[in-house]
C-alpha cells in the first residue's frame, strides 16, 4: 500500500529526514516511536503533504501512485488521513458542514455522485455512535472552544467519516487523560480492518496498550534505526531511549 | 491647502445651483432654501477635499472631480430592467429611484397614513413641510464637510419618513438606489430623514446599485433623529460598479434608551466612502454598528465611523470585517469620543481585517478621546492573512485549497452577514457574497 524509500526532507536549512525506509501493507499497524525531535511528527507531516517541508531525495508510493506529487487534498482522495496533533479551530464552520463538503469533494475526485442529506446524515449518526462522540458537539463551529479530548475524539471521528485507506495518527494521545485515550483508542480499534493500515506516531508506549501495533519503528536523527514488534514498545518504555541513541551515536563516531 | 480649487466639478455644480436658484419663483426665501443657499456657500468655500485633509488622507478623489456628470440624466428605465437587478423575496415599502429620481411606477408603498408616512424627498416639502422645516438638515453637518454640504445645497429627491410616537412601522423601508449609466457618466444625490418618535419603531435599508458601463458619481446623506425609546434598524448595502464613486453620509442622533442597529455591507463599488456619525444625547442609549466590505481588482472602500458619547450610560458596540482581495485597498478610521459628562460609558470597537494577497491593502485607525473617567471602552484592529494551518487541515480531509480559503472567508463574513433582521436583504447579500468569492483564485 504505502513504500516510503530513502527519504529525506528538511525545513529551511535544517535536514530532518534522513533516509526513511519502511513499508505497510494492507491492515497493518506500525508505530513510529523516538525521543522528541527525532522526526516523527514531520514524517506525519510530509506523508500528508504539508507544503513547509521540502523534500531532497527519495520515493512516496501510495498504490502504485506517486504520492509526492500530489496536493494534500489529491491525498486525502486517494484514502490519506491525517489526525492531527493540534487539530484547528476554524471558526464559523460547522464539522458536519465541513464534513459535508470534504466527503463530496473527494466523492467527486473518485467520479462518484455526491451523497445527499439522508445519505449524509445515516453515515453520520452510524460513526458519531462508534466513536461516541456528541450529537451537539458536531453542530458547532469545528474545534472552536473544544477541550483537549473533545479535539481529538473529533479527528477519529472525521477518521470514520471518510473512511480512508491509510490513517496516520499524529501524537493522538498527547494532551489526554487515561480516559479520554481510552475512548480515542476504541474508536480507532473500531475502525481497524483487513484493508485499513494505520501509521501511529506516539513518544509514550502508553497508547499502544490499547491500539496493538504490529510493527514499532524507533525514529532518531532522521532515520529508522530499530524495528521490531510490539515487544520493542515495552522495551521502550522499561529502558527509555538511551541506550538507543547511544547505540547510534557510537556507530557515527565510529 | 487642503481642498482643490476650481475643479470642473465644482464650477459645474455651483453653476448647476445658480440655475436652480432661479427656477424658484419666489420659494427663495423659504427655510430649506435658505439653509440650501448656506450650504452652497460653504461647499464653494470649502471645495474638494484633498489627501492634505486628515480625513481624506488615504481617500484620493482627485480623478471624480476632474470629471462632469449629467445631474440631470433622463433613465428609460423600466419594469422589464427590474429582471436584470431582481432582488427576491422583497416585501413591505419598497421605494425605486432611478439616477436619485423617485420612480412611482416601480415602487410599492404599503404603509400610508398620518402616522407613518412615507413619502418621496422632492414631495416632502408639499407634503409634511413640518417635519422638512424641523429635521431637515439639522444633523448633518453642511457646515464643515464639503459632500454634506453639496448634498443639502442640491439633493433633489430620496425619502422621507416619519413615525409618530408609539407607532411601529411593520414592513420594513427598502430603498433601492440605481444609477443607470447605459447612455452617459451620470451623478445623483440622495437625501433621506427618517424620524422615529417616542417609543417608535422602524427598520431601514439602503440598497444601491448600477447598470451600464459609463461612471458615475453619487452622494448621500441619511439623517436619523430618534427620540426617546425609538427603535431603529438600518442597513446599507453597496453593489456598484467599478466606475462608480460613492460617498455616503449616515447622521445619527439619539435620545434617552432609544436603540440604533445598523449594518453596513461593500459588496461592489470603485470608490466607496461611508460615514456613519452617531451622536448618543440621552440616557441608556445604545447603538450597534456592524460593517462588512470585500473590494477586489482595485476597488477602494473607505468606513468612517464616529460615535459621540455625550451623556452617561450609554453602549455602543462595533464591529467591522473586511476581505480585501486582488489589489483592493481598505480604510477603518473609528472614532469613538466620551464627553465628561458621559460616565458609566460603554464602548467597544473591533476592526478584524483578511488580505488575500500581498498587493491589498488596509489602512487602520482606531481614535478614541475620552474626557471621562468611569468608562469601560476597548478598541482592537486587526490586518492579517488567513491561517495557513486551517486551509493545510481543510485540505487535509479532501476540501481543494481553493475550497478552503472560501469556506473560510464565509465564515468570516457570516459574522456581519447573519446580524441583518430584513429577511430578504439577508439573503441577497448572502448569494451576492457567494458569487463573489466564488471569482477568487480563478
Amino acid at each position: 500500500m504505502l513504500t516510503i524509500s530513502n527519504l529525506h526532507a528538511r525545513i529551511e536549512e535544517k535536514e530532518i529526514l534522513r533516509g526513511i525506509n519502511f513499508e505497510v501493507k494492507p491492515g497493518e499497524v506500525h508505530a513510529i516511536m523516538g525521543p522528541n525531535g527525532s522526526g516523527k511528527s514531520t514524517l506525519a507531516s510530509v506523508l500528508a503533504g504539508r507544503e513547509d517541508y521540502e523534500i531532497t531525495n527519495g520515493t512516496v508510493e501510495f498504490n502504485g501512485k506517486d504520492l509526492l506529487d500530489m496536493s494534500p487534498e489529491e491525498r486525502a482522495a486517494e484514502g490519506i488521513f491525517l489526525a492531527f496533533q493540534y487539530p484547528v479551530e476554524i471558526p464559523g464552520v460547522t464539522t458536519v458542514n465541513f464534513l459535508k463538503t470534504a466527503i463530496n469533494e473527494i466523492r467527486k475526485y473518485n467520479g462518484q455522485e455526491s451523497l445527499d442529506a439522508a445519505q449524509f446524515l445515516k453515515r453520520m449518526k452510524e460513526k458519531a455512535k462508534l466513536v461516541k462522540i456528541d450529537d451537539t458537539l458536531l453542530r458547532r463551529s469545528l474545534n472552536e472552544g473544544f477541550s483537549g479530548g473533545e479535539k481529538k475524539r473529533n479527528e477519529i471521528f472525521q477518521m470514520a467519516m471518510l473512511e480512508p485507506q491509510l490513517c496516520i495518527l499524529d501524537e493522538t494521545d498527547s494532551g489526554l487523560d487515561i480516559d479520554a485515550l481510552r475512548i480515542v483508542a476504541e474508536g480507532v480499534n473500531k475502525l481497524r480492518d483487513e484493508k485499513r493500515s494505520f501509521i501511529v506516531v506516539t513518544h509514550y508506549q502508553r497508547l499502544l496498550d490499547y491500539i496493538v501495533p504490529d510493527f514499532v519503528h524507533v525514529l532518531y536523527k532522521g532515520r529508522i534505526v530499530k524495528s521490531g514488534t510490539k515487544d520493542l514498545a515495552l522495551e521502550l518504555e522499561e529502558k527509555g531511549y538511551d541506550w538507543i541513541k547511544a547505540e547510534v551515536d557510537s556507530l557515527e563516531v565510529a | 491647502m487642503s481642498s482643490i480649487e476650481n475643479t470642473d466639478l465644482k464650477n459645474q455644480l455651483i453653476a448647476d445651483f445658480q440655475t436652480l436658484q432661479t427656477q424658484l419663483n419666489g420659494k427663495s426665501l423659504l427655510p430649506v432654501n435658505q439653509l440650501r443657499s448656506e450650504a452652497m456657500k460653504n461647499f464653494a468655500q470649502l471645495g474638494f477635499p484633498t489627501i492634505r485633509h486628515e480625513e481624506w488622507k488615504y481617500s484620493n478623489v482627485s480623478s471624480l472631480v476632474k470629471q462632469n456628470y449629467n445631474f440631470e440624466a433622463s433613465s428609460d428605465f423600466s419594469n422589464k430592467d427590474l429582471k436584470e437587478i431582481h432582488l427576491p423575496h422583497l416585501k413591505g415599502n419598497v421605494l425605486y429611484f432611478v439616477n436619485g429620481v423617485f420612480h412611482a411606477e416601480l415602487s410599492h408603498i404599503e404603509s400610508p397614513g398620518e402616522h407613518l408616512q412615507v413619502v418621496p424627498f422632492a414631495e416632502a416639502q408639499e407634503k409634511m413641510p413640518e417635519v422638512i422645516n424641523r429635521y431637515f438638515a439639522q444633523y448633518a453637518d453642511y457646515k464643515n464637510d464639503a459632500f454634506t454640504a453639496l448634498n443639502t445645497a442640491l439633493a433633489k429627491d430620496g425619502v422621507v419618513v416619519h413615525i409618530a410616537d408609539n407607532k411601529t412601522l411593520e414592513e420594513p423601508v427598502i430603498l433601492r438606489f440605481i444609477g443607470d449609466t447605459r447612455k452617459e457618466d451620470v451623478g445623483s444625490q440622495v437625501r433621506n430623514l427618517i424620524v422615529v418618535g417616542k417609543n417608535a419603531e422602524v427598520k431601514i435599508a439602503e440598497a444601491y446599485r448600477t447598470i451600464g458601463d459609463n461612471k458615475y458619481f453619487i452622494n448621500t446623506v441619511t439623517e436619523f433623529v430618534l427620540f426617546e425609546d425609538a427603535r431603529a434598524d438600518y442597513y446599507k448595502v453597496q453593489n456598484e460598479s467599478d466606475k462608480t464613486h460613492h460617498i455616503g453620509t449616515t447622521q445619527v442622533y439619539q435620545q434617552d434608551r432609544s436603540y440604533f442597529y445598523s449594518a453596513t455591507v461593500t459588496v461592489n463599488g470603485g470608490f466607496v466612502r461611508n460615514n456613519l456619525n452617531i451622536v448618543l444625547d440621552g440616557e441608556h442609549i445604545e447603538s450597534h454598528m456592524y460593517g462588512l466590505y470585500l473590494p477586489t481588482g482595485k476597488q477602494h472602500v473607505d468606513n468612517h465611523t464616529l460615535v459621540d458619547h455625550r451623556k452617561p450610560n450609554c453602549q455602543s458596540n462595533e464591529l467591522y470585517k473586511g476581505i480585501l482581495m486582488d489589489k483592493s485597498t481598505g480604510v477603518f478610521n473609528g472614532k469613538i469620543f466620551v464627553r465628561q459628562d458621559a460616565q458609566k460609558t460603554n464602548a467597544y470597537q473591533n476592526c478584524r481585517n483578511v488580505v488575500t494577497t500581498d498587493e491589498a491593502t488596509m489602512n487602520t485607525k482606531p481614535q478614541l478621546e475620552i474626557w471621562a473617567d468611569d468608562v469601560k471602552c476597548s478598541h482592537g484592529t486587526t490586518t492579517g492573512k488567513l491561517n495557513d494551518e486551517a486551509i493545510f487541515y481543510m485540505q487535509s480531509r479532501g476540501i481543494p485549497k481553493k475550497e478552503a480559503i472560501r469556506l473560510q472567508l464565509l465564515a468570516f463574513a457570516e459574522d456581519v452577514v447573519s446580524q441583518i433582521k430584513i429577511d430578504s436583504i439577508k439573503e441577497y447579500l448572502e448569494g451576492l457574497i457567494v458569487d463573489k468569492l466564488a471569482s477568487l483564485g480563478k
